[in-house]
């Protein structure tokens, strides 16, 4: 951050430095070559990255300050009040060609054959500030190449110019040195340990960073030069962190997903599930026509007759049976969007309240939208930092890098309350297990005060469920006891990539869109809706299926969800199945669940949609297609849209934009949150907007459901609904009703 | 006539007993450790820190910084904090600090507890050079001695002061005599010297305060505080105070180490000390301090100039270094010598910086082919040149470096010298060797 | 698995104890595991590793650093010798050729161009085993060799302790 207007009302904490003539304020302590970026001055660097330590080893950044005898680094120089500094002076002009003609002398050049040619740094920096030609004419050092550091990075290591940015991410940022130099001078080489590959999830990033081709990833290797790739910027939709990333195209095929940095998100890493993870919606075994039960057979068909037949189910069950013998499970791999035009069919057009985008495996809705919410950069701040879920590395894993990178290098305290030992617990200042289905103890809440000390900033509870075998109820109560703590802010640990946005959007049982409830909000609905709302709460994933298996549901729409496979009582999921009268499923794949179906209509998913989603932390960002649609699949809102027309509603949307729009004009919580916001707003909207809160506390009156600042929910559902339910859930402690 | 009488202080000892100065019973019978109990009797840490001021010392690992100086950069009251010894001795042709870990290691022992005392610390290090294994020996056996007598661990003789010494094998890296390679190296890392600031004193071993002084630096520290800073600083010229063991090698008749008085000449050195020239030859040129810095020639200039570090620094651009004067004769090819602390250099980068890693390398390879009949006119420029990218003006000392520490500089030396002295015998040689301009460089 | 003697992993607890970080003991430690093995395995740089607390990539790039580390195999007597400037025109390079010619094809012997070994007063001279030998020739450094090969003279282990070691505090 950098300001040239000076703040004489505060204390001054800016200096003015003056680099190559030109003189701005910069914040005290930024390191010059920072500084002097932000203010448009790029001194070349190979070594340095903004979101790791300075090493000042690769010497291209070195500069000349007045006073100061030699060449500091700028990468670890910090700015100073009255600072000159210059960087194109003849001697440093004479030691960047130095440092290049130095870095190619062991550099094999073969740029037409590598993977960076087009894109590298290297290639780059020695055209704007390199000497042109080598005068190296000795032996080259060579190595075998390449070698893999994992089945999925290989290194070249003739085209290393060791910057140690790969070993320092793995170490620093990553916590897994499980790469690292080896040998000294001009043989020094990066190498994993003998048999112990460099197996990290987060292995992807240091391909990202090398600043030359010597890291490549197995997937991408070869598949595209730079110049024919095509860029979209997007989030992640493969956990519900949602990281920034670029999604890249060559010939309508996604081949790489670049991690952008986002300072509230992901500050530019990727996991190496989402980054990937993209190509599978290339897959042979993905449906991508519309498909039909006929005598016994799953058969290709057309999308009218699909849809025909699939609202000819859901009328006929209608007719008979009512609106409550029908229902809906999943809907958290879609974008708002997507889950909004379904909420509205279910609860609206058909009258259903059996709606949940939980497969039974994440928290009830009355939780994860009643708690006060932390951001994912809260942790930066905060006074301690508590860990009640699953392992953060295996779930959500930007997350736990956040997460690892407060406890290590800002001193957040870490309160591991984690039934088992997982990916953070090395770091942790207190661990106290509890055991599944136990309560938190008093003296877990002690451990916490005590951590916290008297540091300021919110305690953060990273709030989910160990595992399936345990009950929600658990987590439930455990955050019923941490709302005592002054200051707490919650992030729920749900999975899904966009579940926070189906609950968002409605799709559970009890709510509407926009964090209301169904009773809170059926006048408001009506009025936008029209006539037809659910009378009572409807049934959630579990009371679905044992209606199911009881044989009263005639018809369950799957909205890319495999109960079969992700409920936690697999054995109530295949009862449910066989007893279900038909299915209709929503899915790019056919499952365990969606085999049995009645009719599969494909839907487009990642890549190639566009639209909407909501991470943990509540942040709304944009996603953007990067390639057209396999086959005839259709966005999720289309097929909504298609099947409400053919029940006999007309939603006059013709966009993705338009659906946007909608939401942002009917649902509480997402109040301002238009597709032109959303165009502007690069880093997202956190709901709900802070400066629309005032109207949406007033729009919502009475919404139980929403706190008094707007931050979250009032408590009481989770009284009321929260326990009776979840009794008989799998797995619950007799001791917990 | 030259001078060539020792002044013996810190080579007292191995001298006279050259048969168990090692022992503890050779030690204790030439007065090991009566400055120990005197000074912790006394008890006043400030004034062992002032005699050491007083007397002028200055380190003897090759920089000459104050170490009275030093020592009083450690901030007021943070504790722990650590002495760390430098006996990495690694310098080519510098083998003093080696002498006085194997034949005297009591007394250095001696000058540790004193030090440490004065700087109110109670864990040190020694950093011993892997390849020393006899002085390894003698250094652990002297230290159980000592321990055995008292003379360390906790209350020492009864003083309530309390020292641990440990010390730690390298393992073959001249780099870790570097200090803050050493550290990073007794942490357990690969031997990369670290950004400075912060500087040792404020954040060294484990992030903690720490002081690091030669083995040859902390060996005087006793004699300082028996006859005193003032009367310590009587002996030598100038700021060049006391005496300097400095190990003579090369085509001298008389190779070896010598403990001289600042103040005497390079002529005394080589000729007075060293014995002269073997038989038959004459000098050709020498290096007046260690393989790092630029070397001197057989010139009145050069041998009468003073043997004073700054005399040195100011007037002839090089460095009394490590305190290692290698001498070659008339028989030597400047070049092979030039090649082979190239390859040295070469071998013992630690690879951190760019300039450093490649540039010594390079500078090798040339030098290989130019000293092996293969050079081409063109060579010495293209040297000068990618020195000069590596230390921009390696003709002034100080130098200034494009790199984080003076080793890769150091590669320049040799090639600023053979520009300064040696220019028309390399033109003449790389003529003769007949293939002109069409090997290398210019292609 | 673990490869160090039940008597060594004692040592090398004490020795990790001497340090305020554990990490510090890698390289006693790898000095320990050469006295009793001979060369740097990677069974012993993972043991190494746990025993520290440091991954085995970080002390394989340690190890990786220092010359005195043998990360393959190497004879039972390391012959190191000089040919830095000193020796270099004293007559260290016609020692190093002999030795090499001479040993080239014996296993038990490993004969290693070093650098400056601090011995420049008695150039030109070499290591056996970290023993020092000074003013030689070809004939009496190839006899010393010799010597050690026969038993006449007892060699140290390749990392430079005495053979057989003595188990003093402070060592290895
Ligand atoms: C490449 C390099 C090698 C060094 N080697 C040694 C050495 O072997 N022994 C030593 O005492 N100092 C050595 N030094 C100097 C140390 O960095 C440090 O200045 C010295 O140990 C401080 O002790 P002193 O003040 O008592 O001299 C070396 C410096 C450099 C740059
Ligand atoms: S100058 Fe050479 S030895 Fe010194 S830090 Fe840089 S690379 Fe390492
Ligand atoms: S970017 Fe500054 S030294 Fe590499």
């Amino acid at each position: 951050m950098t300001t040239t207007e000076p703040k004489p009302d505060l204390v001054k904490d800016t200096v003015s430095v003056t680099v190559d003539g030109k003189t701005f304020e910069a914040k005290k302590g930024e390191l010059l070559i920072k500084a002097a970026q932000e203010n448009g001055v790029y001194i070349p660097r190979f070594c340095w990255h903004e979101r790791m330590k300075p090493v000042g080893m690769c010497r291209m950044c070195l500069v000349e300050v007045d006073g100061v005898r030699g060449f500091p680094p700028a990468c670890t120089t910090p700015v100073a009040d009255g600072m000159v500094c210059n960087t194109q002076s003849e001697t440093v002009k004479k030691i960047q060609d130095g440092v290049l003609e130095f870095l190619l002398v062991n550099h094999p050049l073969d740029c037409p054959v590598c993977d960076r040619g087009g894109e590298c740094p290297l290639q780059d920096q020695t055209l704007a500030f390199g000497p042109g030609e080598s005068r190296f004419v000795e032996e080259k050092r060579h190595f075998e190449k390449p070698i893999e550091l994992s089945d999925l990075v290989l290194l070249d290591r003739e085209r290393c110019i060791q910057c140690g940015r790969c070993t320092r991410f793995a170490d620093e940022i990553a916590g897994d040195a499980l790469i690292d130099f080896v040998d000294r001078g001009d043989h020094m080489q990066v190498l994993n340990f003998a048999e112990q590959p460099f197996d990290s999830y987060f292995s992807g990033n240091t391909v990202q960073i090398c600043p030359v081709g010597a890291l490549t990833a197995r997937q991408y290797r070869f598949k595209a030069r730079p110049w024919d790739l095509d860029t979209v910027e997007t989030s992640c939709n493969a956990c519900a962190v949602q990281c920034r990333g670029a999604m890249q195209s060559s010939s309508n095929r996604l081949v790489r997903l670049l991690g952008v940095d986002s300072e509230p998100v992901n500050h530019g890493w990727l996991c190496d599930k989402g980054r990937y993870g993209i190509e599978w919606i290339h897959s042979e075994n993905r449906v991508i026509e519309p498909h039909r039960r006929v005598d016994r057979e799953l058969r290709e068909v057309s999308w009218p007759e699909a849809l025909d037949a699939a609202a000819g189910l859901i009328r006929g069950a209608l007719d008979a049976h009512g609106p409550d013998s029908i229902a809906l499970l999943g809907g958290a791999r879609g974008t708002n969007e997507d889950a909004y035009a379904f909420a509205r069919l279910m609860k609206s057009v058909i009258g259903t309240d059996n709606v949940d985008a939980q497969i039974g495996d994440g928290l009830p809705a009355e939780l994860v939208l009643g708690v006060p919410r932390a951001e994912i950069a809260d942790c930066d701040r905060a006074a301690a930092i508590v860990l009640l879920g699953p392992d953060l590395e295996e779930e959500l894993p930007v997350l736990h890098l956040r997460v690892r990178r407060a406890a290590v290098e800002l001193g957040v305290p870490l309160v591991d309350l984690a039934a088992v030992a997982h990916g953070l617990s090395d770091y942790a200042t207190v661990v106290s297990r509890t055991l599944p289905g136990e309560e938190l103890g008093t003296d877990a809440m002690e451990k916490i005060k005590n951590a916290r000390g008297n540091r300021p900033g919110p305690v953060i509870v990273v709030l989910g469920r160990p595992s399936m075998a345990e009950s929600p109820a658990v987590a439930m109560r455990a955050a019923k006891a941490l709302r005592e703590v002054p200051d707490v802010r919650f992030l729920s640990a749900l999975r899904r990539g966009n579940v926070h946005g189906a609950l968002d959007a409605g799709l559970a049982p009890g709510f509407l869109p926009g964090r209301v409830t169904l009773d809170a909000g059926r006048d408001w609905f009506t009025e936008a809706w029209g006539e037809g709302l659910p009378a009572t709460k409807g049934l959630d994933a579990h009371g679905i299926l044992e209606a199911a298996a009881a044989g009263k549901i005639e018809v369950l729409i799957i909205l890319g969800s495999d109960p079969a496979a992700d409920f936690p009582d697999a054995d109530l999921a295949t009862r449910a199945i066989a007893g279900v009268k038909s299915m209709i499923a929503i899915g790019g794949f056919l499952t365990g669940t969606s085999r049995g179906a009645e009719v599969v209509l494909p839907p487009t998913l990642a890549g190639e949609r566009s639209g909407t989603i909501t991470n943990l932390e509540g942040r709304v960002q944009g996603v953007n297609q990067k390639v057209a649609a396999e086959g005839g699949a259709m966005t999720d809102w289309r097929i909504a849209l298609e099947l409400a027309l053919r029940l006999g509603a007309d939603i006059d949307i013709a966009t993705v934009d338009e659906l946007t729009d909608e939401l942002a004009r009917v649902a509480p919580a997402f109040e301002g949150v238009t597709s032109a916001l959303m165009a502007r707003a690069r880093d997202g909207v956190v709901l709900p907007l802070r400066d629309h809160r005032d109207e949406i506390v007033l729009r919502t009156r009475a919404l139980s459901i929403l706190a008094e600042d707007g931050s979250g929910a009032s408590w009481d559902p989770i009284k009321v609904e929260g326990e009776p339910e979840d009794a008989d859930a799998p797995g619950l402690e007799p001791d917990a009703v | 006539m030259t001078i060539s009488e020792e002044r013996r202080i810190v080579t007292k000892r191995l001298h006279d007993r050259p048969d168990d100065s090692w022992t503890i019973d050779g030690a204790l019978a030439t007065g090991a450790y009566d400055v120990l109990r005197e000074t912790l009797a006394e008890g006043d840490a400030a004034d062992v820190q002032e005699q050491v001021k007083a007397s002028g010392l200055r380190g003897r690992g090759g920089a000459n910084f104050s170490t009275g100086q030093k020592w009083s950069f450690l901030p007021a009251d943070l504790f722990p904090r650590y002495l760390v010894v430098n006996a990495d001795e690694g310098e080519p042709s510098t083998f003093k600090d080696r002498m006085l870990v194997e034949r005297d290691p009591h007394q250095l022992i001696e000058g540790i507890v004193i030090s440490a005392f004065a700087i109110q610390c109670n864990q040190a290090f020694i950093y011993l050079r892997g390849e020393f294994a006899l002085g390894y020996d003698r250094l652990t056996q002297a230290l159980d001695d000592a321990r055995a007598k008292g003379f360390l661990g906790t209350d020492i003789l009864g003083s309530g002061f309390d020292l641990e010494i440990v010390v730690h094998r390298g393992a073959g890296a001249y780099i870790c005599g570097e200090e803050t390679a050493l550290l990073e190296s007794l942490e357990g890392e690969r031997g990369m010297p670290r950004l400075k600031p912060p500087f040792p004193a404020l954040a060294g071993l484990y992030a903690k305060p720490t002081v690091v002084n030669n083995v040859e630096t902390l060996s005087t520290v006793p004699h300082i505080v028996s006859m005193g800073g003032a009367a310590y600083a009587e002996i030598g010229v100038n700021k060049s105070t006391g005496t300097r063991v400095v190990a003579i090698s090369g085509h001298v008749k008389k190779p070896g180490n010598y403990e001289i008085e600042f103040g005497c000449t390079f002529r005394d050195v080589i000729y007075g000390f060293g014995g002269g020239i073997r038989d038959g030859h004459a000098l050709k040129f020498f290096l007046p301090g260690g393989a790092s810095f630029q070397w001197l020639v057989d010139t009145d200039e050069h041998l009468d100039a003073i043997y004073d570090i700054d005399f040195v620094q100011q007037n002839l651009g090089t460095t009394l270094g490590s305190g290692a004067v290698m001498v070659f004769d008339d028989s030597t090819d400047p070049l092979l010598v030039a090649w082979r602390l190239a390859k040295f250099y070469a071998h013992e980068s630690c690879g951190k910086c760019t300039p450093c890693r490649e540039g010594t390398g390079w500078i090798e390879k040339v030098l290989y082919r130019m000293s092996h009949g293969l050079g081409s006119p063109s060579d010495l420029d293209l040297l000068i040149d990618v020195g000069a990218g590596i230390s921009p003006n390696v003709a002034t000392a100080p130098f200034t470096q494009t790199t984080l520490c003076p080793l890769g500089p150091s590669v320049v030396s040799p090639i600023a010298s053979l520009d300064k002295y040696f220019r028309d015998e390399i033109a003449a040689r790389v003529a003769s060797n007949g293939l002109g301009a069409s090997a290398g460089a210019t292609a | 698995m673990t490869f160090f003697t039940d008597a060594n992993r004692t040592r090398a607890k004490e020795i990790v104890a001497r340090y305020p970080r554990s990490k510090s003991a890698i390289l006693p430690l790898a000095h320990l595991a050469q006295d009793q093995h001979a060369w740097l395995s990677p069974e012993a740089m993972s043991e190494i590793a746990e025993l520290t607390g440091a991954t085995t990539a970080e002390v394989q790039g340690t190890c990786s650093f220092y010359t005195m580390f043998k990360r393959r195999p190497c004879g039972k007597l390391v012959v190191s010798v000089c040919t830095n400037v000193t020796c270099l025109v004293t007559g260290g390079p016609e020692i190093l050729e002999h030795l090499d010619a001479r040993y080239t094809l014996d296993e038990d012997v490993t004969v290693e161009e070093v650098e400056c070994l601090a011995a420049c007063g008695g150039a030109p001279s070499m290591q056996v085993n970290y023993e020092f030998h000074e003013q030689l020739t070809p004939d009496l450094a190839e006899s010393l060799v010799e010597d050690y090969k026969s038993g006449k003279r007892t060699a140290r282990t390749i990392s430079g302790s005495p053979s057989p070691r003595t188990a003093g505090p402070g060592s290895p």
